[in-house]
Order: C-alpha cells, then sequence, then structure tokens
C-alpha cells in the first residue's frame, strides 16, 4: 500500500529529497544547494533586486535632476531641499518603509517610495555642485558662442557636470541595492526574501552567503559598470590626467 | 490617518499594548537602542579616525581609504547581521561588530579626505614656523578637517542607530526594532509608533551631531554656514568620484 501514500502527496518540490549532507549538517557552504536552488529561489530574488534598484534610481535621477535644474536658476531652492532630502536620509530604512506602509500599504510602490528618497539627497548635491563648478568662463564662452541658456545648459554645462553627476549616481545606486534588501519586509521581493527564508531555518549558512554576497557583488558590479559609463561619456577627463 | 493617531497613542501610552502587560516601555527600547548604537559608534571612532587622520597627514593609502568607503556602502546590513548571526550566533558582539563594520568605512574615507585635502601650503607654512609632524596633525590639519570629517561621523552614525534597528528582524532583541520585528504582539499601531520614534531618534542624533560639529569647528572655519554646505558637498562629490 505504500506507493499509493507517496503518490496522493502534495506536489511540492521536495527540497529534502535534493538535500545533501552538507545542507542537512549545514556545513559553511553547499555548492550543490546553489545549483539546485539557484533557479527557483536566487535568480528571482536577484531579478526583483535588480529591478527594484533600476526603477528607484531611474525615478530618484529623475526627480533629482529637475530639482537641481530649478536650484540652478533660482538659487534660494537649494537650502529648503537639502534639508528636505536630508531628512528623508536621515531616517532608518526600516522605519521609513513601515511608516510608508499605512498610507500606501504592503507593496513594491512603499519599497520604491522608500528607495527613491534615499537617492534623492546625494543626486541633488551632486547635479548641482557639478552644474556649479563649471568655469564662468566656460559659460560666457557658450554665451559669446551665440548659445541660448537652455542650448549653454545641455551641451555645456551639463557634460561638464558628468563626472559629478556620475559620482552621484555611483553612491545612490550602491546605497539603493544595499537598502533594497530591507524591501523584504513590505513587498516580499529582493534578495532580503531568501535572507529571512535563510534566518527562519537555522539559519542556513549556504543561502544567507549565498543571498548576501550576491547583494554585495550586484552593488559592487553596477559600481563598476558606473565607472566605466563615465569613462565613455567623458574621454576628456582620462585625456587630461594623462 | 487613523493608523497615525492610534501610532501616537501608542506612544503616549509609553508603548503599553492592552491587554499585554508584559512588554517593556517605549522609553527603555529607546534607551536600549541609544546605548548599542552609542557604544558602536564609540568603538568605531576609536578604529577610525586616528587610523583616517593618519594616513590623510601622510597623503599615503588613498586607494584604501577611499574604496574601503566604497566597498563600505555596498555591504547590506541585514546580509552582514544575518551572516554574523549563522556563524557567531546573535548577541551584543555580533551586533556591535556589524555596527563597526558598517560605520568604520565612512569615517576612515572622510577623515582620510579632510586631512589630505588641507591646502599644502598652510602645512609648508606651519612647517616653516617648525612645528613637528604631530603637532601639524593636530593643530593645523584636524581643526580645518572638522567639517568633512564630521559629515563622516554623521552619516555613520545615522547608519548605526539604523542597523541596530534592522538587527531585531535578524533576532537580537534590545532595541525599538523589537516592535517592529514584533507585529503580532504590538499590533500595526505599535510597528507604527515605533517607526516613528525611530525616525525621531535618527534625526535627533544627527541633530545633536550637528551642534557637537558646530561646537567643535573653529572660529574662522564658521564664517557662513555655505562652508558646512560647501564640505559636505565636497564629500559626495569626491567619495565616490576618485
Amino acid at each position: 500500500m505504500t506507493p499509493l501514500v507517496v503518490t496522493a502527496g502534495p506536489v511540492i518540490p521536495s527540497y529534502a529529497s535534493a538535500s545533501s549532507k552538507c545542507v542537512i549538517e549545514n556545513h559553511v557552504f553547499c555548492g550543490d544547494w546553489i545549483s539546485h536552488n539557484w533557479g527557483p529561489v536566487l535568480w528571482p530574488a536577484l531579478r526583483q533586486h535588480i529591478l527594484l534598484t533600476l526603477v528607484a534610481v531611474a525615478i530618484g535621477f529623475a526627480i533629482s535632476m529637475a530639482l537641481a535644474l530649478a536650484a540652478h536658476r533660482l538659487r534660494w531652492l537649494e537650502r529648503p531641499t537639502i534639508v528636505v532630502t536630508g531628512i528623508l536620509y536621515t531616517i532608518p530604512s526600516l522605519a521609513l518603509f513601515e511608516l510608508l506602509v499605512a498610507p500606501v500599504g504592503l507593496n513594491v510602490v512603499t519599497a520604491e517610495i522608500a528607495l527613491v528618497s534615499y537617492t534623492l539627497l546625494i543626486l541633488f548635491r551632486n547635479i548641482v555642485t557639478g552644474l556649479r563648478e563649471v568655469p564662468e568662463d566656460v559659460r560666457e564662452a557658450a554665451v559669446g558662442m551665440g548659445m541660448t541658456r537652455g542650448q549653454s545648459l545641455l551641451r555645456v554645462e551639463l557634460p561638464l557636470a558628468l563626472p559629478a553627476i556620475v559620482a552621484g549616481l555611483r553612491i545612490a545606486t550602491v546605497t539603493v541595492v544595499s537598502l533594497a534588501t530591507i524591501a523584504y519586509a513590505v513587498c516580499d521581493k529582493g534578495l532580503g526574501v531568501p535572507i529571512n527564508t535563510a534566518l527562519g531555518e537555522g539559519p542556513f549558512k549556504t543561502e544567507l552567503i549565498a543571498a548576501g554576497g550576491l547583494a554585495i557583488l550586484l552593488a559592487l558590479l553596477a559600481d563598476g559598470l558606473l565607472v566605466i559609463v563615465q569613462r565613455v561619456l567623458t574621454p576628456w577627463v582620462a585625456a587630461g590626467r594623462a | 490617518m487613523n493608523d497615525f493617531v492610534e501610532a501616537f497613542k501608542f506612544i503616549a501610552r509609553d508603548g503599553s499594548v492592552p491587554g499585554s502587560p508584559q512588554l517593556p516601555s517605549l522609553l527603555h527600547l529607546t534607551g536600549e537602542t541609544l546605548k548599542v548604537s552609542a557604544i558602536g559608534v564609540a568603538i568605531s571612532l576609536v578604529l577610525a579616525i586616528p587610523l583616517g587622520l593618519w594616513l590623510g597627514h601622510l597623503h599615503k593609502g588613498a586607494f584604501l581609504a577611499i574604496n574601503v568607503g566604497n566597498v563600505g556602502r555596498a555591504l547590506p546590513s541585514l546580509a552582514v547581521l544575518a551572516i554574523g548571526d549563522a556563524f557567531l550566533g546573535l548577541g551584543l558582539t555580533v551586533v556591535l561588530v556589524a555596527l563597526v563594520l558598517l560605520a568604520v568605512p565612512p569615517m576612515i574615507t572622510n577623515a582620510y579626505l579632510a586631512v589630505d585635502g588641507v591646502d599644502r601650503e598652510l602645512v609648508d607654512a606651519a612647517r616653516g614656523m617648525g612645528m613637528t609632524g604631530m603637532e601639524i596633525l593636530m593643530r593645523v590639519e584636524l581643526p580645518l578637517a572638522v567639517p568633512l570629517m564630521f559629515a563622516g561621523i554623521r552619516t555613520a552614525a545615522v547608519f548605526v542607530v539604523s542597523t541596530t534597528t534592522i538587527a531585531s528582524l535578524v533576532g537580537f532583541s534590545g532595541s525599538l526594532g523589537d516592535i517592529i520585528a514584533n507585529e503580532a504582539s504590538y499590533h500595526f499601531y505599535g510597528v507604527l509608533g515605533a517607526a516613528i520614534c525611530v525616525a525621531a531618534l535618527a534625526l535627533a542624533v544627527e541633530g545633536a551631531l550637528a551642534l557637537v560639529q558646530r561646537a567643535v569647528t573653529p572660529h574662522g572655519l564658521r564664517l557662513a554656514d555655505r562652508m558646512d554646505a560647501k564640505a559636505s558637498l565636497g564629500d559626495a562629490a569626491t567619495a565616490g568620484a576618485r
């Protein structure tokens, strides 16, 4: 009669059958667990993490750019913007996520609002500084060539501000990758999910190292990519140094 | 908005939940959070500031001092705490190790950049007056480095408060995060109330350190708070740009 019992079992992937001695004894790192769980657990979490980060940095960049351009024209806007974004930046992530749950609910929008709010101070400061440090002579030369203010901004000032802007993007991106691990608390997405699962299982070391390691690697990789982007976009910086 | 009303009532009741008499008071947990954070910041200060100042004084180790900051930002607090928990077992020691690991990088980077960036002519003038290396560091470079160095300390302190609350998600008990991690006992209004307290605490720590910074900044540097704004702007731009 035993075969009947087996066929009547629930259709849940049995991780136990795939668990090795390594997993059961919770050794430091079990490669076989990774190969079994990359598809169902780690890759989806990593993909969600990347998406959370990209969306947050993109929206944060758009808002910061608008605020910075406004503050570039109207200098009095700079102080209040720094103060407000500074307060947002100071609020600890876990608290901000929970504070947003009340008006927004337990969903990905809450996570994104919180993540975006951490990028604003960094991006705004760097864009404003970058624009301000464009030498006055250069600005005058642009005007002398007959450029309008808009043309000067787009073709002269923003390109010259690029190193500072990309520097801000690097810090903002790395910060968001790191903070997005907490997003699981409100929307069950990202690399925080496997970390949380692993904590409930012992804690299960392999999963913690894998998920934590992926978050760190993702941050460093994004940072490296942005460095390359900057080198490509601003060839004159490297040329000037040589 | 009803949630927020209930949350403030929870705060006004000092964290008591009707029907659950055994819960620790909000004031007690706030004190514990501050205590753990203060110990973490103190240890980090002792480790990071002398090293950062000394490297900056020698103008050596730029690669180390700056990249330690970049890597530090990439470390997700949740992952650091969880891995510490898995290997060493969660207690005050592991939490403190995590806090130090996360707080030291921004402190070293900023202390280094602050001293490294002091006008070389001023240092030469001091040397010409017969000052020794130690005197130059303590009486010329350190005072001039205060604004930028403090920017790093403030960032780190806020980071520490944030991480102390996240420690509760991993299972550490003894901070305001305990309430956030325990919605079952505290209900959502308690979680929200605790989140408000955590946010207020972080802002208070940041504000208090800003006052300390003002007090220890030499008169000449206080000329205008523009200086301060510029220093923190420079911090963001340079820390990433190199």
